[in-house]
């Protein structure tokens, strides 16, 4: 019984990792997020873009439950994760975000050691037997980040004496580490120079090969550049949803236009 | 509007831009002089206490050798520490005024006239329990002649450090001019010296009758057990206490009304916490009175305020980046915690413990009220036993000393003071140390 239900939904769902069915975000009495669904395809790049305040950060972090912090938020509807329901009662938060790993608008890596950074979330979570094969996670993991030929010589530098393209990288490292499945990020260039941000932007690139990527960002330009599909949000509500080509060329909906070309936002 | 702009030079300050350099060079004085008024009161109170405090880390000691006579101390001959027990302070006193008798009159040095009596009230009272302590310690002595440095009387000292004069030993029935002419014949003999007084530190306190003798080490082992207390209670509970309430508690009315309760508790009169304690922890738990257990205990629960607020805050100055970093890799709420926001916090928490430490060593009244204030002579066994033997505490023994009729206890008291002042100076610097040792960047 189970059994099948399980092979329906591959069936179904195929290539879907996270599929959000009317979800609706409540903080207290304000409706921040209105009735959105969206589907995130595995080993794509999906952009969330709109203007401040509308909702797609809020819905970001609904993805990996990073909203439980705050004690008055409230989510209603399914998301599921590879078919499971995440905020069920039986998941641990702490579980699910070692699958949905995340970085953060402004880089923010823990006062320690470059090395303690990125094998932080391996350690805590036992992912390796040996210290052996901890080097190598934090060295595969710095590499995914192109960031191992900056840093090689001086792993055990405190890694917020980084520079700020390299402290956010740093972060990426750190949130691949612990091998997600999903990658979200928030406004991660927001904080960097154009040349920083030319350096993430590839790497998101070549992060697709291995995740599912999910990025909010305000700028239209990387959205562009990065994704593959993209969602764009208006006071709370998905206005629409689609191949990025097809929302920056030929949007269906008059915000979406407006906001592309720039006369709302 | 227009002409103003026009015909105004930037040379030229206007009424508005003078009134306002004005105002703010008065306010500049106004922050000067208060600063000026804190630096004077602070100079006056260092230098009132240091003035009258200093001279009671000297002290006049006699120095005279001493024949002790089997005759007169043990009679019996067995050296037996128990039989030699019965001869009395009395016994050893007139040993040690014979003794002084006997080497004046062969340097030639007493006065025509003056009785043996009067040369014995130079010595302290406490001089003969000493000597009687050294020879049963060591019944050997017994037929040796040793040299001894004893104390002198409070008022022979006193006249050395000004406190006495010839006029005022005229009409104090306690010390005579002659006594003094001779305590500085002995002088210049070099029978009679001042000296670092290593007994005001460690020795115990004395009756009103010999304030030369009276020390601070029953006080400072009182305090030290107490500080000892408040530090294992106090720093666990508080912290963990901060921890709970920042990071984990849920936003409710009943979170709301203990922190507001803490808050107000932070507040509250330090002897209320020492009726709290007579009333708990003595008469209710029968907890033995004037020991340090009970002292740090109350102590601990009127320090708590102190680090719950500032764990709280320091928990609060962690930037909230690095707990969502270390939420957002899926560490959990306490590893959260533990790996990442505790060790940015421990320099706030560091610093606020040592605070409310220093509150808790310089706290009088709650003392008082569950007996530290006795007079305490022995000093306190060895932890965790002498936690629950009676002592003293420093700011309870400057307190006692200032009670004291004898003008030498005035000294005494700013020398006790002196010395809780350097305590509180060293866990200062230790808070400064710790937190540059802890302090990182983020």
């Amino acid at each position: 019984m189970n059994d099948m239900t399980l092979t329906e939904r591959a069936v179904s769902a195929q290539d879907i990792k996270i599929a959000a069915k009317d979800v609706q975000v409540f903080y207290g009495d304000t409706h921040a997020i209105k009735d959105v669904s969206v589907d995130i395809l595995d080993k794509t790049v999906t952009a969330f873009i709109g203007p401040s305040g509308c909702g797609k950060s809020t819905f970001l972090r609904t993805l990996n439950r990073m909203n439980d912090t705050i004690d008055i938020c409230r989510v209603e509807g399914d998301i599921l994760l590879d078919g499971e329901d995440i905020y069920d009662k039986k998941v641990d938060p702490v579980q699910l975000r070692a699958k949905v790993g995340m970085v953060f608008q402004k880089p923010n890596p823990f006062p320690k050691s470059i090395y303690d950074n990125v094998a932080y979330g391996p350690k805590i979570h036992g992912l390796t037997r040996s210290k052996a094969e901890l080097d190598e996670v934090v060295e595969s993991s710095l590499k995914k980040a192109a960031l191992w030929n900056e840093v090689k010589d001086r792993l055990h530098a405190p890694g917020t004496g980084l520079s700020g393209g390299q402290q956010q990288r740093l972060c990426i490292a750190r949130a691949v580490a612990t091998s997600p499945e999903v990658l979200l990020m928030d406004e991660p260039c927001s904080a960097l120079d154009p040349i920083a941000t030319a350096q993430v932007e590839e790497l998101i690139d070549e992060l697709r090969e291995n995740f599912s990527v999910v990025i909010v960002t305000h700028s239209m330009q990387q959205a562009a550049r990065v994704s593959q599909r993209t969602a764009f949000f208006h006071l709370g509500n998905l206005v629409e949803f689609g191949e990025t080509g097809q929302i920056f060329t030929n949007p269906q909906d008059p915000r979406t236009e407006s906001y592309i070309t720039g006369r709302i936002g | 509007m227009s002409t103003a702009s026009t015909n105004s030079s930037l040379y030229t300050l206007d009424a508005r831009t003078k009134r306002r350099n004005a105002a703010e060079k008065r306010f500049r004085l106004y922050g000067m002089a208060a600063v000026a008024f804190g630096v004077l009161a602070l100079v006056v109170l260092l230098s009132s206490v240091l003035g009258t405090g200093l001279s009671a880390f000297r002290q006049t000691f006699l120095t005279t050798e001493i024949t002790l006579d089997e005759k007169a101390l043990d009679k019996s001959g067995t050296r037996d520490p128990e039989v030699m027990a019965k001869v009395t302070t009395i016994g050893y006193a007139k040993v040690l005024q014979n003794a002084l008798v006997d080497e004046l009159t062969a340097k030639g040095l007493l006065p025509e006239g003056m009785k043996a009596k009067d040369v014995g009230g130079m010595i302290s009272k406490e001089a003969p329990a000493q000597l009687r302590d050294r020879v049963l310690a060591n019944p050997d002595l017994i037929g040796q002649t040793i040299t001894m440095n004893v104390l002198a009387n409070g008022r022979i000292d006193g006249y050395f450090k000004g406190r006495v004069t010839m006029e005022s030993a005229a009409l104090d029935s306690n010390v005579s001019p002659e006594q003094l002419q001779l305590a500085e014949a002995m002088r210049d003999a070099g029978m009679l010296d001042l000296k670092f007084n290593w007994g005001f530190i460690f020795g115990p306190d004395a009756s009103e009758l010999r304030p030369e003798a009276a020390g601070l080490g029953v006080a400072i082992i009182g305090s030290a057990y107490m500080m000892l207390i408040v530090l294992a209670l106090a720093l666990p509970i508080g912290v963990a206490a901060s921890i709970y309430l920042e990071e984990f508690a849920p936003q409710n009315r009943l979170t709301d009304l203990i922190e507001v309760n803490i808050s107000n508790l932070a507040a509250v009169p330090s002897i209320v916490f020492g009726i709290l304690g007579l009333a708990v922890f003595i008469n209710f738990a029968g907890l033995p009175q004037s020991s340090p257990l009970v002292g740090g205990l109350v102590l601990s629960l009127m320090t708590l305020p102190t680090i719950i607020i500032a764990t709280r805050a320091a928990l609060k100055a962690v930037p909230p980046s690095i707990k969502d970093a270390a939420l957002g890799i899926g560490a959990s709420k306490m590893q959260t915690v533990f790996h990442h926001i505790l060790p940015l916090a421990m320099p706030g928490i560091l610093t606020g413990t040592i605070i409310g430490l220093a509150q808790a060593l310089g706290e009088t009244a709650p003392l008082l009220l569950i007996g530290m204030v006795a007079f305490v002579r022995d000093y306190p066994g060895a932890p965790p036993e002498g936690f629950t033997d009676p002592a003293a505490a420093l700011p309870v023994q400057v307190y006692n000393f200032t009670q004291r009729a004898d003008p030498a206890f005035i000294e005494r008291a700013s020398g006790a003071i002196i010395v809780l002042m350097v305590f509180l100076l060293a866990m200062n610097i230790l808070a400064i140390i710790l937190r540059r040792r802890f302090e990182r960047r983020w």
